[in-house]
C-alpha cells in the first residue's frame, strides 16, 4: 500500500522534476502523481533556477546530474546560494559514485539512483513528513 | 508467439514489470514509454554511429552519448540492451575502438530485435485487453 504524501494538514507535498529524458520524466510524473505528489517537471536545471526564481517553490527537487544548458550539480549550487531550503535529492546511475559525491558537495541532501523505485519513494516520504513536521 | 515470455528470454527486466504495474488507470502507458524510449534511443543511436565514423575517435564524446542511452534503457528495462551499453562503455574506457564499433552493431541488434518484441506485445495487448503482461509469473 502507497503512503499518502500528503502533509498531515491535508496538503500535498509538491515536487520538481528535472530532468531532460523524455523517457524518465513521463515514469516519474506517473510514479509521483500515484504517491499523491503534486509534480511539475522541467527539462534542465537552468529551468529550474528561472522556476524558483519566478517565486515558485516545492517540498522536493529530484535533481538529474546530466542535462544540458546547466547540470545538476551545478543548479543545486545556484539553488542552494539562492537560499532555497526544498530537500534537494540528486539521481544518479547505479555505477556513478563520483556523481553523488558531487551532489553532496553541491549541497543535496541525498542521492538516489534512476529509475525511483515504490522503495525510494517511501523513504523520501518518511524525509519529508520529519522535515516539514 | 508473445506467450513466450519476452521477461524470461533476458530482453526486460524487473524494472518493466514496475512500468507494468503503474499501468492500472492509464492502459496505454507502457506503450507510450516504450515509444518515447524508441525516439530517444534511435536518436542517440545515430549520434553514436556518426561519431564512431570518426578519425580519431573522440572517446570521451562516445562515453557521454552511451551514458544517456544506458540510463534511457535502464528506464524501460531493456536488459540485453543495457549490457550491450555496459560492454561498450568498457571498450571506451579501454580506448579499444574496434571493441566499441563491434558491440555498438550487436547493440543496434538488441535494440532493433526489442522493438519488434515489444510491437507484437502492444498490438497484441491492444486486441485482447489487459488480460496478460509480459513479464508478470504464470
Amino acid at each position: 500500500m502507497m503512503s499518502s504524501s500528503s502533509s498531515g494538514s491535508g496538503k500535498k507535498f509538491s515536487v520538481l522534476v528535472v530532468d531532460d529524458d523524455p523517457v524518465i520524466q513521463r515514469i516519474h510524473r506517473v510514479f509521483l502523481d500515484r504517491f499523491g505528489f503534486e509534480t511539475q517537471v522541467v527539462g534542465n536545471g537552468k529551468e529550474a533556477v528561472d522556476l524558483f526564481c519566478s517565486g515558485a517553490s516545492f517540498h522536493l527537487v529530484l535533481m538529474d546530474w546530466d542535462m544540458p544548458i546547466m547540470d545538476g550539480p551545478k543548479a543545486t549550487r545556484e539553488l542552494r546560494r539562492m537560499g532555497v531550503r526544498s530537500m534537494i535529492v540528486g539521481m544518479t546511475s547505479r555505477d556513478r559514485d563520483s556523481e553523488k559525491q558531487e551532489f553532496v558537495r553541491a549541497g543535496s541532501d541525498d542521492c538516489c539512483s534512476k529509475p525511483l523505485t515504490s522503495n525510494t519513494v517511501t523513504s523520501l516520504l518518511q524525509q519529508l513528513h520529519t522535515k516539514y513536521h | 508467439m508473445l506467450h513466450e515470455n519476452i521477461c524470461e528470454k533476458g530482453f526486460l527486466d524487473e524494472q518493466f514489470v514496475q512500468l507494468e504495474e503503474l499501468q492500472d488507470d492509464d492502459p496505454n502507458f507502457v506503450e507510450e514509454i516504450a515509444t518515447l524510449f524508441y525516439r530517444d534511443s534511435s536518436r542517440l543511436i545515430s549520434n553514436i554511429e556518426q561519431a564512431l565514423e570518426k578519425s580519431p575517435l573522440d572517446f570521451s564524446k562516445l562515453d557521454n552519448y552511451m551514458h544517456q542511452l544506458k540510463g534511457s534503457t535502464t528506464s524501460i528495462g531493456a536488459r540485453r540492451v543495457k549490457n550491450e551499453c555496459t560492454q561498450f562503455t568498457d571498450y571506451c574506457n579501454a580506448g579499444n575502438g574496434e571493441g566499441c564499433k563491434r558491440t555498438f552493431q550487436q547493440l543496434k541488434k538488441e535494440h532493433s530485435t526489442l522493438k519488434k518484441k515489444l510491437e507484437a506485445y502492444f498490438q497484441l495487448a491492444r486486441q485482447i485487453g489487459p488480460v496478460e503482461t509480459a513479464c508478470r509469473p504464470k
